[in-house]
Protein backbone atom coordinates (compact mmCIF):
# COMPACT_ATOMS: atom_id res chain seq x y z
CA UNK A 1 0.00 0.00 0.00
CA UNK A 2 2.02 3.65 -1.24
CA UNK A 3 0.55 6.72 0.04
CA UNK A 4 1.09 9.72 -1.54
CA UNK A 5 1.66 13.58 0.11
CA UNK A 6 0.40 15.67 -2.16
CA UNK A 7 0.75 19.82 -1.52
CA UNK A 8 -2.20 21.93 -3.35
CA UNK A 9 -0.62 24.91 -5.28
CA UNK A 10 -1.69 28.09 -6.93
CA UNK A 11 -2.73 26.04 -9.97
CA UNK A 12 -4.42 22.72 -7.99
CA UNK A 13 -2.65 19.78 -6.89
CA UNK A 14 1.53 20.16 -6.77
CA UNK A 15 2.83 18.92 -10.14
CA UNK A 16 5.58 16.69 -8.40
CA UNK A 17 2.58 14.87 -7.08
CA UNK A 18 0.82 13.88 -10.13
CA UNK A 19 4.01 12.61 -11.11
CA UNK A 20 4.62 10.52 -8.38
CA UNK A 21 0.94 9.32 -8.09
CA UNK A 22 1.23 8.51 -11.38
CA UNK A 23 4.44 5.97 -10.67
CA UNK A 24 2.43 4.66 -6.90
CA UNK A 25 -0.14 3.29 -9.48
CA UNK A 26 2.61 0.54 -10.12
CA UNK A 27 2.66 -0.13 -6.34
CA UNK A 28 -1.11 -0.82 -5.84
CA UNK A 29 -4.07 1.61 -5.63
CA UNK A 30 -2.57 4.80 -3.65
CA UNK A 31 -3.86 6.73 -0.94
CA UNK A 32 -3.48 10.42 -1.52
CA UNK A 33 -2.92 12.64 1.43
CA UNK A 34 -4.00 16.32 0.11
CA UNK A 35 -2.88 19.36 2.23
CA UNK A 36 -4.46 22.41 1.34
CA UNK A 37 -8.44 23.62 1.35
CA UNK A 38 -9.00 21.26 -1.86
CA UNK A 39 -12.06 21.45 -4.14
CA UNK A 40 -14.50 19.05 -6.12
CA UNK A 41 -11.86 20.01 -9.41
CA UNK A 42 -8.95 18.84 -7.41
CA UNK A 43 -9.40 15.96 -6.18
CA UNK A 44 -10.95 14.91 -10.10
CA UNK A 45 -7.56 15.22 -10.76
CA UNK A 46 -6.36 12.90 -8.36
CA UNK A 47 -8.72 10.55 -9.13
CA UNK A 48 -7.65 11.25 -12.79
CA UNK A 49 -4.47 10.39 -11.70
CA UNK A 50 -4.92 7.23 -9.96
CA UNK A 51 -6.19 7.48 -6.27
CA UNK A 52 -8.58 5.70 -4.99
CA UNK A 53 -8.99 7.29 -1.31
CA UNK A 54 -8.20 10.63 -0.62
CA UNK A 55 -7.42 11.88 3.32
CA UNK A 56 -7.52 15.83 3.10
CA UNK A 57 -6.29 17.82 5.48
CA UNK A 58 -6.73 21.32 5.67
CA UNK A 59 -4.53 24.07 7.51
CA UNK A 60 -6.15 26.23 9.80
CA UNK A 61 -6.80 29.49 9.41
CA UNK A 62 -3.48 31.45 9.75
CA UNK A 63 -1.27 28.36 10.42
CA UNK A 64 1.25 27.35 8.11
CA UNK A 65 -0.46 23.81 9.43
CA UNK A 66 2.83 21.79 9.08
CA UNK A 67 3.11 20.36 12.53
CA UNK A 68 -0.67 19.79 12.92
CA UNK A 69 -0.96 18.24 9.22
CA UNK A 70 2.22 15.68 10.36
CA UNK A 71 0.63 14.57 13.40
CA UNK A 72 -2.75 13.91 11.91
CA UNK A 73 -0.61 11.87 9.42
CA UNK A 74 1.04 9.82 12.13
CA UNK A 75 -2.35 8.93 13.25
CA UNK A 76 -3.61 7.90 10.18
CA UNK A 77 0.18 6.06 9.37
CA UNK A 78 -0.36 4.13 12.88
CA UNK A 79 -4.16 3.21 12.12
CA UNK A 80 -3.82 1.84 8.28
CA UNK A 81 0.18 1.28 8.08
CA UNK A 82 0.97 1.83 4.76
CA UNK A 83 3.82 0.51 3.14
CA UNK A 84 5.59 2.99 1.52
CA UNK A 85 4.50 7.21 2.33
CA UNK A 86 5.86 9.10 -0.43
CA UNK A 87 7.08 12.81 -1.09
CA UNK A 88 8.05 14.95 -3.48
CA UNK A 89 11.37 16.99 -3.02
CA UNK A 90 10.00 20.22 -2.64
CA UNK A 91 9.63 22.35 0.58
CA UNK A 92 6.22 21.91 2.31
CA UNK A 93 6.81 18.11 1.39
CA UNK A 94 10.48 18.28 3.77
CA UNK A 95 8.95 20.13 6.17
CA UNK A 96 5.96 17.23 6.77
CA UNK A 97 8.35 14.32 5.79
CA UNK A 98 11.19 15.37 8.06
CA UNK A 99 8.32 16.23 11.30
CA UNK A 100 6.66 12.57 10.33
CA UNK A 101 10.10 10.77 10.38
CA UNK A 102 11.34 12.16 14.20
CA UNK A 103 7.87 11.57 15.32
CA UNK A 104 7.38 8.22 14.25
CA UNK A 105 11.10 7.48 14.63
CA UNK A 106 11.29 6.57 10.97
CA UNK A 107 13.74 6.71 8.48
CA UNK A 108 13.73 8.95 5.43
CA UNK A 109 15.83 8.21 1.92
CA UNK A 110 16.17 11.95 0.06
CA UNK A 111 16.84 12.61 -3.21
CA UNK A 112 15.59 9.62 -4.76
CA UNK A 113 14.57 9.57 -8.51
CA UNK A 114 13.01 5.78 -8.25
CA UNK A 115 11.45 3.43 -5.83
CA UNK A 116 10.60 -0.18 -6.25
CA UNK A 117 8.80 -2.33 -4.08
CA UNK A 118 10.28 -6.16 -4.61
CA UNK A 119 10.97 -8.00 -1.35
CA UNK A 120 11.48 -4.95 1.01
CA UNK A 121 11.59 -1.36 -0.54
CA UNK A 122 14.30 0.32 -2.44
CA UNK A 123 15.22 4.17 -3.34
CA UNK A 124 17.51 4.81 -6.52
CA UNK A 125 19.90 8.31 -5.94
CA UNK A 126 22.06 10.02 -7.97
CA UNK A 127 25.66 10.73 -6.18
CA UNK A 128 28.52 13.37 -7.40
CA UNK A 129 26.16 15.22 -9.84
CA UNK A 130 24.82 11.98 -11.66
CA UNK A 131 27.82 10.23 -11.90
CA UNK A 132 27.26 7.24 -9.84
CA UNK A 133 23.32 5.30 -9.15
CA UNK A 134 23.28 4.27 -5.33
CA UNK A 135 20.57 1.80 -4.62
CA UNK A 136 19.17 1.74 -0.74
CA UNK A 137 17.09 -0.52 0.90
CA UNK A 138 14.87 0.29 4.07
CA UNK A 139 15.66 -1.71 6.81
CA UNK A 140 13.11 -2.60 9.63
CA UNK A 141 9.15 -1.87 9.74
CA UNK A 142 7.55 0.67 7.74
CA UNK A 143 5.82 2.94 6.93
CA UNK A 144 9.12 3.71 5.23
CA UNK A 145 9.66 7.52 4.10
CA UNK A 146 10.83 8.44 0.70
CA UNK A 147 11.61 12.19 -0.74
CA UNK A 148 11.25 11.95 -4.85
CA UNK A 149 12.83 15.07 -7.01
CA UNK A 150 10.92 16.58 -9.03
CA UNK A 151 11.06 15.44 -13.22
CA UNK A 152 11.69 11.53 -11.84
CA UNK A 153 8.63 10.32 -13.35
CA UNK A 154 5.93 11.41 -16.09
CA UNK A 155 2.99 12.43 -14.80
CA UNK A 156 -0.42 10.44 -17.25
CA UNK A 157 -3.61 10.60 -16.35
CA UNK A 158 -5.20 6.97 -16.08
CA UNK A 159 -8.47 8.02 -16.39
CA UNK A 160 -9.98 6.92 -12.92
CA UNK A 161 -13.04 8.08 -11.11
CA UNK A 162 -13.39 9.94 -8.53
CA UNK A 163 -11.86 9.00 -5.48
CA UNK A 164 -13.35 8.47 -1.76
CA UNK A 165 -12.62 11.84 0.30
CA UNK A 166 -12.49 11.61 3.84
CA UNK A 167 -11.62 14.76 5.55
CA UNK A 168 -9.26 14.56 8.47
CA UNK A 169 -9.47 16.69 11.52
CA UNK A 170 -5.85 17.89 12.35
CA UNK A 171 -5.06 18.01 16.16
CA UNK A 172 -3.56 20.82 17.93
CA UNK A 173 0.19 20.06 18.26
CA UNK A 174 0.78 22.61 20.79
CA UNK A 175 3.80 25.21 20.52
CA UNK A 176 5.01 23.04 17.73
CA UNK A 177 2.51 24.40 15.86
CA UNK A 178 3.07 27.95 16.00
CA UNK A 179 3.95 29.06 13.24
CA UNK A 180 1.74 31.67 11.49
CA UNK A 181 1.56 32.97 8.53
CA UNK A 182 1.10 37.34 8.30
CA UNK A 183 2.10 37.59 4.70
CA UNK A 184 2.93 36.47 1.43
CA UNK A 185 4.70 37.36 -2.30
CA UNK A 186 4.65 36.30 -5.53
CA UNK A 187 7.04 37.52 -7.99
CA UNK A 188 6.20 38.68 -11.30
CA UNK A 189 7.18 36.21 -13.86
CA UNK A 190 6.71 36.65 -17.62
CA UNK A 191 7.07 33.97 -20.65
CA UNK A 192 7.10 30.12 -20.28
CA UNK A 193 7.47 28.47 -17.17
CA UNK A 194 10.46 26.29 -16.67
CA UNK A 195 9.47 23.30 -16.31
CA UNK A 196 7.17 23.54 -19.10
CA UNK A 197 9.55 25.34 -21.64
CA UNK A 198 10.83 23.39 -24.80
CA UNK A 199 14.12 25.35 -25.10
CA UNK A 200 15.52 26.87 -21.84
CA UNK A 201 18.56 29.59 -21.86
CA UNK A 202 20.68 29.69 -18.82
CA UNK A 203 23.43 32.58 -17.37
CA UNK A 204 25.65 31.39 -15.02
CA UNK A 205 28.94 33.62 -13.44
CA UNK A 206 30.41 33.83 -16.97
CA UNK A 207 27.82 36.71 -17.83
CA UNK A 208 29.43 38.97 -15.45
CA UNK A 209 26.90 41.38 -14.51
CA UNK A 210 23.47 41.67 -13.39
CA UNK A 211 23.07 43.32 -16.97
CA UNK A 212 24.34 41.01 -18.64
CA UNK A 213 21.01 38.78 -18.27
CA UNK A 214 19.98 40.91 -20.30
CA UNK A 215 21.14 39.16 -23.50
CA UNK A 216 20.37 35.52 -22.13
CA UNK A 217 16.64 36.95 -22.16
CA UNK A 218 17.12 38.51 -25.77
CA UNK A 219 18.33 35.05 -26.83
CA UNK A 220 15.00 33.62 -25.05
CA UNK A 221 12.60 36.00 -26.39
CA UNK A 222 13.06 34.10 -30.78
CA UNK A 223 12.82 30.45 -29.07
CA UNK A 224 10.27 31.39 -27.12
CA UNK A 225 12.42 29.97 -24.12
CA UNK A 226 12.36 30.39 -20.68
CA UNK A 227 15.15 31.38 -18.70
CA UNK A 228 17.73 29.86 -16.09
CA UNK A 229 20.15 31.02 -13.90
CA UNK A 230 23.06 28.93 -11.40
CA UNK A 231 22.74 29.44 -8.29
CA UNK A 232 25.78 31.79 -7.93
CA UNK A 233 24.26 34.58 -9.69
CA UNK A 234 21.27 34.12 -7.87
CA UNK A 235 22.83 34.64 -4.74
CA UNK A 236 24.29 37.64 -6.36
CA UNK A 237 20.93 38.95 -6.58
CA UNK A 238 20.61 39.17 -10.38
CA UNK A 239 17.73 37.11 -11.00
CA UNK A 240 15.34 35.45 -8.61
CA UNK A 241 15.46 32.15 -6.80
CA UNK A 242 12.26 31.00 -9.02
CA UNK A 243 15.02 30.75 -11.88
CA UNK A 244 17.16 28.51 -10.15
CA UNK A 245 17.92 25.68 -11.89
CA UNK A 246 19.45 22.86 -9.77
CA UNK A 247 19.84 21.05 -6.66
CA UNK A 248 18.36 23.52 -4.65
CA UNK A 249 16.45 24.86 -7.71
CA UNK A 250 14.23 23.37 -10.25
CA UNK A 251 14.89 20.21 -11.91
CA UNK A 252 14.46 20.58 -16.04
CA UNK A 253 14.36 18.59 -18.77
CA UNK A 254 13.61 20.80 -21.82
CA UNK A 255 14.82 19.43 -25.67
CA UNK A 256 17.20 21.93 -25.70
CA UNK A 257 19.08 23.91 -22.92
CA UNK A 258 21.60 26.76 -23.88
CA UNK A 259 24.06 27.41 -20.87
CA UNK A 260 26.18 30.49 -21.22
CA UNK A 261 29.10 31.18 -18.93
CA UNK A 262 27.92 28.02 -16.08
CA UNK A 263 31.22 25.83 -15.13
CA UNK A 264 28.90 23.05 -14.46
CA UNK A 265 29.03 22.34 -10.91
CA UNK A 266 27.24 19.16 -9.70
CA UNK A 267 25.00 20.91 -8.05
CA UNK A 268 23.87 22.43 -11.81
CA UNK A 269 24.21 19.47 -13.58
CA UNK A 270 21.67 17.47 -11.19
CA UNK A 271 18.75 19.81 -12.30
CA UNK A 272 19.62 19.88 -15.99
CA UNK A 273 21.96 16.96 -16.99
CA UNK A 274 18.68 15.11 -18.87
CA UNK A 275 17.94 17.48 -21.21
CA UNK A 276 17.39 16.02 -24.56
CA UNK A 277 20.84 18.24 -25.83
CA UNK A 278 22.84 20.53 -24.11
CA UNK A 279 24.63 23.13 -25.61
CA UNK A 280 27.30 25.22 -23.59
CA UNK A 281 29.18 28.61 -24.10
CA UNK A 282 32.26 28.78 -22.00
CA UNK A 283 35.50 30.85 -22.42
CA UNK A 284 37.48 27.72 -20.21
CA UNK A 285 37.78 24.41 -22.33
CA UNK A 286 37.77 22.82 -19.04
CA UNK A 287 34.86 23.67 -17.29
CA UNK A 288 32.99 20.84 -16.80
CA UNK A 289 30.10 21.56 -18.79
CA UNK A 290 31.32 20.59 -21.60
CA UNK A 291 31.68 17.02 -19.97
CA UNK A 292 27.95 16.78 -20.47
CA UNK A 293 27.32 18.66 -23.86
CA UNK A 294 26.55 17.74 -26.82
CA UNK A 295 27.92 20.71 -28.48
CA UNK A 296 30.43 23.10 -26.90
CA UNK A 297 31.67 26.51 -28.00
CA UNK A 298 34.83 27.48 -26.17
CA UNK A 299 34.22 30.86 -26.09
CA UNK A 300 32.91 34.63 -24.58
CA UNK A 301 29.50 34.86 -24.44
CA UNK A 302 29.90 38.62 -24.96
CA UNK A 303 31.23 37.51 -28.68
CA UNK A 304 28.79 34.51 -29.21
CA UNK A 305 25.43 35.60 -27.63
CA UNK A 306 24.78 39.12 -29.61
CA UNK A 307 25.56 37.14 -33.04
CA UNK A 308 23.89 34.02 -31.95
CA UNK A 309 20.66 36.67 -31.24
CA UNK A 310 21.54 38.79 -34.12
CA UNK A 311 21.41 35.28 -36.58
CA UNK A 312 17.71 33.79 -34.71
CA UNK A 313 16.29 37.17 -34.60
CA UNK A 314 16.82 37.71 -39.29
CA UNK A 315 15.30 34.39 -39.74
CA UNK B 1 19.23 35.66 22.89
CA UNK B 2 21.16 31.82 23.80
CA UNK B 3 21.33 30.99 20.55
CA UNK B 4 22.32 27.18 18.90
CA UNK B 5 24.17 26.64 15.42
CA UNK B 6 24.23 23.40 14.25
CA UNK B 7 27.19 23.43 12.09
CA UNK B 8 29.14 20.20 9.90
CA UNK B 9 32.62 19.95 9.58
CA UNK B 10 32.97 18.33 5.81
CA UNK B 11 35.24 17.34 3.29
CA UNK B 12 36.61 20.14 1.59
CA UNK B 13 34.31 20.10 -1.51
CA UNK B 14 37.04 21.26 -3.49
CA UNK B 15 38.74 17.46 -3.58
CA UNK B 16 36.50 14.73 -5.22
CA UNK B 17 34.29 12.91 -3.13
CA UNK B 18 34.76 9.27 -2.49
CA UNK B 19 32.72 6.05 -0.79
CA UNK B 20 34.36 3.79 1.15
CA UNK B 21 34.21 0.62 -1.14
CA UNK B 22 33.07 -2.08 1.78
CA UNK B 23 30.98 0.67 3.83
CA UNK B 24 29.56 2.96 1.27
CA UNK B 25 30.30 5.95 4.00
CA UNK B 26 31.63 8.69 2.75
CA UNK B 27 35.21 9.04 3.44
CA UNK B 28 35.69 11.80 5.68
CA UNK B 29 39.19 13.18 6.11
CA UNK B 30 41.45 14.31 9.25
CA UNK B 31 41.64 17.74 8.19
CA UNK B 32 37.88 19.05 7.23
CA UNK B 33 36.16 22.46 6.68
CA UNK B 34 33.46 24.36 7.70
CA UNK B 35 30.39 23.52 5.55
CA UNK B 36 29.87 26.65 3.46
CA UNK B 37 26.33 26.32 4.23
CA UNK B 38 26.67 26.65 7.75
CA UNK B 39 28.68 30.61 7.33
CA UNK B 40 25.26 31.73 6.78
CA UNK B 41 23.77 30.10 9.72
CA UNK B 42 26.65 31.31 11.99
CA UNK B 43 26.55 34.62 10.39
CA UNK B 44 22.57 35.21 11.26
CA UNK B 45 23.82 34.04 14.61
CA UNK B 46 25.82 36.57 15.73
CA UNK B 47 23.65 39.38 14.33
CA UNK B 48 20.80 38.13 16.53
CA UNK B 49 22.96 37.35 19.37
CA UNK B 50 24.77 40.82 18.86
CA UNK B 51 21.26 42.48 18.58
CA UNK B 52 19.95 40.82 22.13
CA UNK B 53 23.46 40.61 23.97
CA UNK B 54 23.42 37.00 23.65
CA UNK B 55 25.83 33.68 22.70
CA UNK B 56 26.24 31.62 19.95
CA UNK B 57 27.01 28.11 20.71
CA UNK B 58 27.93 25.69 17.57
CA UNK B 59 26.34 22.23 17.87
CA UNK B 60 27.93 19.29 15.40
CA UNK B 61 27.27 15.48 15.39
CA UNK B 62 30.92 13.92 13.10
CA UNK B 63 34.30 12.52 13.49
CA UNK B 64 35.97 15.87 15.06
CA UNK B 65 39.30 15.26 13.28
CA UNK B 66 41.84 18.56 13.78
CA UNK B 67 38.54 21.06 14.30
CA UNK B 68 39.16 22.63 11.74
CA UNK B 69 35.82 23.47 10.34
CA UNK B 70 34.49 23.54 13.95
CA UNK B 71 37.71 26.54 14.60
CA UNK B 72 36.61 28.39 11.41
CA UNK B 73 32.68 29.04 12.94
CA UNK B 74 34.89 30.25 16.32
CA UNK B 75 36.93 32.21 14.87
CA UNK B 76 34.04 34.06 12.84
CA UNK B 77 33.23 34.88 16.68
CA UNK B 78 31.14 31.94 17.74
CA UNK B 79 30.94 31.35 21.98
CA UNK B 80 31.95 27.57 22.37
CA UNK B 81 31.13 24.51 20.39
CA UNK B 82 29.44 21.50 21.72
CA UNK B 83 30.59 18.67 19.71
CA UNK B 84 29.15 15.00 19.59
CA UNK B 85 31.42 12.24 18.29
CA UNK B 86 31.63 8.60 18.50
CA UNK B 87 33.03 5.81 16.66
CA UNK B 88 29.47 4.14 16.35
CA UNK B 89 27.74 6.85 15.22
CA UNK B 90 29.53 6.40 12.04
CA UNK B 91 27.10 5.71 8.60
CA UNK B 92 24.40 7.47 10.50
CA UNK B 93 20.83 8.54 8.96
CA UNK B 94 19.53 12.13 9.52
CA UNK B 95 17.46 11.01 11.87
CA UNK B 96 20.21 9.46 14.27
CA UNK B 97 22.14 12.93 13.59
CA UNK B 98 18.49 14.85 14.56
CA UNK B 99 18.47 12.99 17.87
CA UNK B 100 21.74 13.21 18.98
CA UNK B 101 22.03 17.18 18.28
CA UNK B 102 18.47 17.22 19.94
CA UNK B 103 20.07 15.59 22.87
CA UNK B 104 22.73 17.87 22.86
CA UNK B 105 20.42 21.01 22.56
CA UNK B 106 17.63 19.92 24.36
CA UNK B 107 19.05 20.68 28.29
CA UNK B 108 20.59 24.14 27.33
CA UNK B 109 16.91 25.63 26.51
CA UNK B 110 18.69 28.06 23.60
CA UNK B 111 15.48 30.51 22.38
CA UNK B 112 16.59 29.79 18.57
CA UNK B 113 18.09 26.94 17.32
CA UNK B 114 19.80 27.54 13.43
CA UNK B 115 20.39 24.87 10.60
CA UNK B 116 20.99 25.06 6.88
CA UNK B 117 18.82 24.24 4.53
CA UNK B 118 20.34 21.51 3.25
CA UNK B 119 24.28 20.47 3.75
CA UNK B 120 27.09 19.85 0.93
CA UNK B 121 28.01 16.96 1.62
CA UNK B 122 24.90 14.96 2.57
CA UNK B 123 22.21 17.11 1.36
CA UNK B 124 19.24 15.00 2.71
CA UNK B 125 17.65 18.30 3.32
CA UNK B 126 15.00 16.74 6.39
CA UNK B 127 17.57 17.46 9.36
CA UNK B 128 16.02 20.97 10.39
CA UNK B 129 12.34 19.93 10.18
CA UNK B 130 13.61 16.51 12.71
CA UNK B 131 15.60 18.46 14.92
CA UNK B 132 12.01 20.37 15.65
CA UNK B 133 10.05 17.73 16.04
CA UNK B 134 12.44 16.65 18.00
CA UNK B 135 12.59 19.44 20.41
CA UNK B 136 8.36 20.43 19.95
CA UNK B 137 9.65 23.73 18.55
CA UNK B 138 8.12 25.39 15.61
CA UNK B 139 10.25 25.41 12.89
CA UNK B 140 10.28 28.10 10.69
CA UNK B 141 12.14 26.75 7.17
CA UNK B 142 14.34 27.96 4.40
CA UNK B 143 14.70 31.96 5.56
CA UNK B 144 15.83 34.58 3.10
CA UNK B 145 15.48 37.02 5.37
CA UNK B 146 15.12 37.02 9.75
CA UNK B 147 13.60 39.71 12.38
CA UNK B 148 13.25 38.95 15.68
CA UNK B 149 11.33 41.28 17.87
CA UNK B 150 10.99 40.79 21.18
CA UNK B 151 10.23 36.92 21.27
CA UNK B 152 8.60 36.59 18.41
CA UNK B 153 10.83 35.78 15.32
CA UNK B 154 9.80 36.31 11.85
CA UNK B 155 11.09 35.29 8.36
CA UNK B 156 10.57 35.19 4.76
CA UNK B 157 10.35 31.56 3.50
CA UNK B 158 11.66 31.30 0.21
CA UNK B 159 8.74 29.22 -1.89
CA UNK B 160 8.31 28.41 -5.62
CA UNK B 161 7.25 31.54 -6.35
CA UNK B 162 8.63 34.10 -4.26
CA UNK B 163 8.56 33.79 -0.46
CA UNK B 164 6.01 33.75 2.60
CA UNK B 165 6.32 35.80 5.86
CA UNK B 166 5.83 33.79 8.69
CA UNK B 167 6.33 33.92 12.11
CA UNK B 168 6.50 31.98 15.53
CA UNK B 169 7.46 32.52 19.37
CA UNK B 170 11.02 31.74 20.73
CA UNK B 171 11.95 29.02 21.20
CA UNK B 172 12.05 28.21 17.63
CA UNK B 173 14.14 26.60 15.09
CA UNK B 174 15.68 28.57 11.86
CA UNK B 175 16.53 26.95 8.79
CA UNK B 176 18.46 29.38 6.52
CA UNK B 177 19.43 29.80 3.19
CA UNK B 178 22.76 30.48 1.15
CA UNK B 179 22.52 33.86 0.65
CA UNK B 180 20.31 35.38 3.38
CA UNK B 181 23.08 37.38 4.88
CA UNK B 182 26.85 38.00 4.37
CA UNK B 183 28.92 36.16 5.89
CA UNK B 184 31.77 37.73 7.65
CA UNK B 185 35.13 36.50 7.11
CA UNK B 186 37.24 35.95 10.60
CA UNK B 187 39.63 38.34 11.80
CA UNK B 188 43.24 37.59 12.92
CA UNK B 189 42.22 38.02 16.77
CA UNK B 190 39.24 36.21 15.47
CA UNK B 191 41.29 32.92 14.66
CA UNK B 192 43.42 33.60 17.55
CA UNK B 193 40.30 33.78 20.26
CA UNK B 194 39.25 30.52 18.41
CA UNK B 195 41.67 28.81 19.32
CA UNK B 196 41.03 29.27 22.71
CA UNK B 197 37.18 28.75 22.87
CA UNK B 198 35.99 25.75 24.77
CA UNK B 199 35.07 22.89 22.68
CA UNK B 200 32.58 20.16 24.78
CA UNK B 201 32.91 17.00 23.32
CA UNK B 202 30.77 14.41 23.89
CA UNK B 203 29.80 10.66 23.05
CA UNK B 204 26.44 9.09 22.06
CA UNK B 205 26.28 6.97 25.83
CA UNK B 206 26.91 10.74 27.52
CA UNK B 207 23.65 11.82 26.11
CA UNK B 208 21.72 8.65 26.37
CA UNK B 209 20.62 8.29 22.40
CA UNK B 210 20.03 4.52 21.17
CA UNK B 211 21.68 4.05 17.85
CA UNK B 212 19.49 2.34 14.90
CA UNK B 213 19.77 3.26 11.58
CA UNK B 214 17.06 1.55 9.05
CA UNK B 215 18.71 2.02 5.88
CA UNK B 216 21.47 0.66 4.52
CA UNK B 217 23.30 1.46 0.55
CA UNK B 218 23.87 -2.00 -0.89
CA UNK B 219 25.08 -0.77 -4.69
CA UNK B 220 26.71 2.14 -6.08
CA UNK B 221 27.08 1.93 -9.81
CA UNK B 222 28.38 3.94 -12.36
CA UNK B 223 25.56 6.10 -14.05
CA UNK B 224 24.83 5.55 -17.44
CA UNK B 225 27.11 8.52 -18.76
CA UNK B 226 25.69 11.54 -21.23
CA UNK B 227 28.97 10.98 -23.94
CA UNK B 228 30.04 14.41 -24.26
CA UNK B 229 29.79 16.00 -27.86
CA UNK B 230 31.70 17.85 -29.66
CA UNK B 231 33.54 20.89 -28.64
CA UNK B 232 34.73 23.33 -30.72
CA UNK B 233 37.04 26.63 -30.45
CA UNK B 234 35.03 30.06 -31.36
CA UNK B 235 36.76 31.04 -34.68
CA UNK B 236 33.78 33.82 -34.78
CA UNK B 237 31.43 30.97 -36.24
CA UNK B 238 30.21 30.02 -33.05
CA UNK B 239 26.91 30.75 -33.21
CA UNK B 240 26.35 29.34 -36.83
CA UNK B 241 27.11 25.65 -35.18
CA UNK B 242 24.37 26.25 -32.23
CA UNK B 243 22.26 27.66 -34.76
CA UNK B 244 22.83 24.33 -36.73
CA UNK B 245 22.37 21.88 -33.59
CA UNK B 246 18.81 24.28 -32.51
CA UNK B 247 17.76 23.39 -36.55
CA UNK B 248 18.52 19.79 -36.21
CA UNK B 249 16.81 19.50 -32.52
CA UNK B 250 13.61 21.16 -34.63
CA UNK B 251 13.33 24.07 -32.40
CA UNK B 252 13.74 27.14 -35.00
C1 LIG C 1 24.23 22.56 -0.97
C2 LIG C 1 24.48 23.27 -2.28
C3 LIG C 1 23.43 23.39 -3.18
C4 LIG C 1 23.64 24.03 -4.41
N1 LIG C 1 22.58 24.11 -5.28
C5 LIG C 1 22.78 24.67 -6.50
C6 LIG C 1 21.72 24.74 -7.46
O1 LIG C 1 20.58 24.34 -7.20
N2 LIG C 1 21.99 25.28 -8.66
C7 LIG C 1 23.22 25.77 -8.99
O2 LIG C 1 23.39 26.25 -10.13
N3 LIG C 1 24.23 25.75 -8.12
C8 LIG C 1 24.04 25.22 -6.88
N4 LIG C 1 25.06 25.22 -5.97
C9 LIG C 1 26.27 26.00 -6.29
C10 LIG C 1 27.24 25.29 -7.21
O3 LIG C 1 28.10 24.48 -6.42
C11 LIG C 1 28.10 26.30 -8.01
O4 LIG C 1 28.75 27.17 -7.09
C12 LIG C 1 27.32 27.15 -8.99
O5 LIG C 1 26.48 26.34 -9.79
C13 LIG C 1 28.29 27.91 -9.88
O6 LIG C 1 27.59 28.82 -10.70
P1 LIG C 1 28.23 29.36 -12.05
O7 LIG C 1 28.47 28.24 -12.98
O8 LIG C 1 27.35 30.47 -12.48
O9 LIG C 1 29.58 30.05 -11.56
P2 LIG C 1 31.09 29.61 -11.67
O10 LIG C 1 31.30 28.25 -11.14
O11 LIG C 1 31.86 30.74 -11.11
O12 LIG C 1 31.35 29.52 -13.23
C14 LIG C 1 31.41 30.59 -14.10
C15 LIG C 1 31.87 30.05 -15.44
O13 LIG C 1 31.81 31.08 -16.41
C16 LIG C 1 32.94 30.97 -17.26
N5 LIG C 1 33.16 32.29 -17.82
C17 LIG C 1 33.68 33.37 -17.21
N6 LIG C 1 33.67 34.43 -18.04
C18 LIG C 1 33.14 34.00 -19.21
C19 LIG C 1 32.86 34.62 -20.45
N7 LIG C 1 33.12 35.93 -20.65
N8 LIG C 1 32.33 33.88 -21.43
C20 LIG C 1 32.07 32.56 -21.23
N9 LIG C 1 32.29 31.93 -20.09
C21 LIG C 1 32.82 32.63 -19.07
C22 LIG C 1 34.04 30.46 -16.39
O14 LIG C 1 35.01 29.78 -17.18
C23 LIG C 1 33.29 29.52 -15.44
O15 LIG C 1 33.30 28.19 -15.94
C24 LIG C 1 24.90 24.58 -4.75
C25 LIG C 1 25.95 24.45 -3.84
C26 LIG C 1 25.76 23.81 -2.62
C27 LIG C 1 26.90 23.70 -1.68
C1 LIG D 1 25.74 11.29 -0.28
C2 LIG D 1 24.99 11.11 1.00
C3 LIG D 1 23.61 10.88 0.97
C4 LIG D 1 22.87 10.71 2.15
N1 LIG D 1 21.54 10.47 2.09
C5 LIG D 1 20.83 10.32 3.22
C6 LIG D 1 19.43 10.07 3.18
O1 LIG D 1 18.83 9.96 2.10
N2 LIG D 1 18.76 9.96 4.35
C7 LIG D 1 19.39 10.07 5.55
O2 LIG D 1 18.72 9.96 6.57
N3 LIG D 1 20.71 10.30 5.63
C8 LIG D 1 21.45 10.43 4.50
N4 LIG D 1 22.80 10.64 4.57
C9 LIG D 1 23.41 10.77 5.90
C10 LIG D 1 23.28 12.21 6.41
O3 LIG D 1 23.86 13.11 5.46
C11 LIG D 1 23.96 12.41 7.75
O4 LIG D 1 23.29 11.68 8.71
C12 LIG D 1 24.08 13.87 8.19
O5 LIG D 1 24.79 13.96 9.41
C13 LIG D 1 22.75 14.60 8.42
O6 LIG D 1 22.09 14.85 7.30
P1 LIG D 1 22.41 15.97 6.17
O7 LIG D 1 23.78 16.50 6.27
O8 LIG D 1 22.02 15.32 4.93
O9 LIG D 1 21.40 17.09 6.67
P2 LIG D 1 20.68 18.28 5.94
O10 LIG D 1 19.27 18.23 6.33
O11 LIG D 1 21.01 18.33 4.50
O12 LIG D 1 21.40 19.48 6.68
C14 LIG D 1 20.76 20.71 7.00
C15 LIG D 1 21.50 21.39 8.11
O13 LIG D 1 21.45 20.59 9.28
C16 LIG D 1 22.64 20.80 10.06
N5 LIG D 1 23.37 19.54 10.17
C17 LIG D 1 23.32 18.46 9.36
N6 LIG D 1 24.16 17.50 9.80
C18 LIG D 1 24.75 17.98 10.90
C19 LIG D 1 25.73 17.47 11.79
N7 LIG D 1 26.26 16.27 11.64
N8 LIG D 1 26.12 18.26 12.83
C20 LIG D 1 25.59 19.50 13.00
N9 LIG D 1 24.68 20.03 12.17
C21 LIG D 1 24.26 19.29 11.14
C22 LIG D 1 23.46 21.82 9.31
O14 LIG D 1 23.13 23.10 9.79
C23 LIG D 1 22.98 21.63 7.89
O15 LIG D 1 23.19 22.79 7.09
C24 LIG D 1 23.54 10.79 3.40
C25 LIG D 1 24.91 11.03 3.43
C26 LIG D 1 25.65 11.17 2.26
C27 LIG D 1 27.13 11.43 2.32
Amino acid sequence: MAWVFIEETETGPAAVGLEILTKARELGSPTVIYFGAGSEAAFATLGDYGATEVFHLVPAEGSTGIAAATAAMADLATEHNPDVILFGQTYTDRDVAGRLSARMGKTIISNGIDVAVDGGVGVTTELFGGAQLVTTMFEGEGPHLVLLRPKSFPAEPAGGAAPTVTAVPLPDPGHAGAARVVGNFIEESQGPKLEEAAVIIAGGRGLGSAEAFGLIEQLAAPLKAATGATRAIVDAGWVPYSKQVGQTGKTVKPDVYIACGISGAMQHLVGMKDSKMIIAINKDEEAPIFGVADLGIVGDVHQVLPKLIEALENR
Amino acid sequence: MKIAVCVKQIPDPASPYELDPTTYNLIRPNEQVLDDTDRYGVEVGLQIAGDTDGTVTLVSMGPSGNLNGIRQALAMGADGAILVDDEALKGSDSLTTAKILAAAIAPESFDIVIAGTESTDGYSGILPQQLAELLGVPALTYAKKIDVDGSTVRINRQTATGFDTIEAPTPVLVSVTAGVVEPRYPTFKGIMDAKKKPVDTKTAGDLGVDIQVDQRIVMVVPAPSRSGGQVIVDEGDGHEKIVAMLEQAKVI
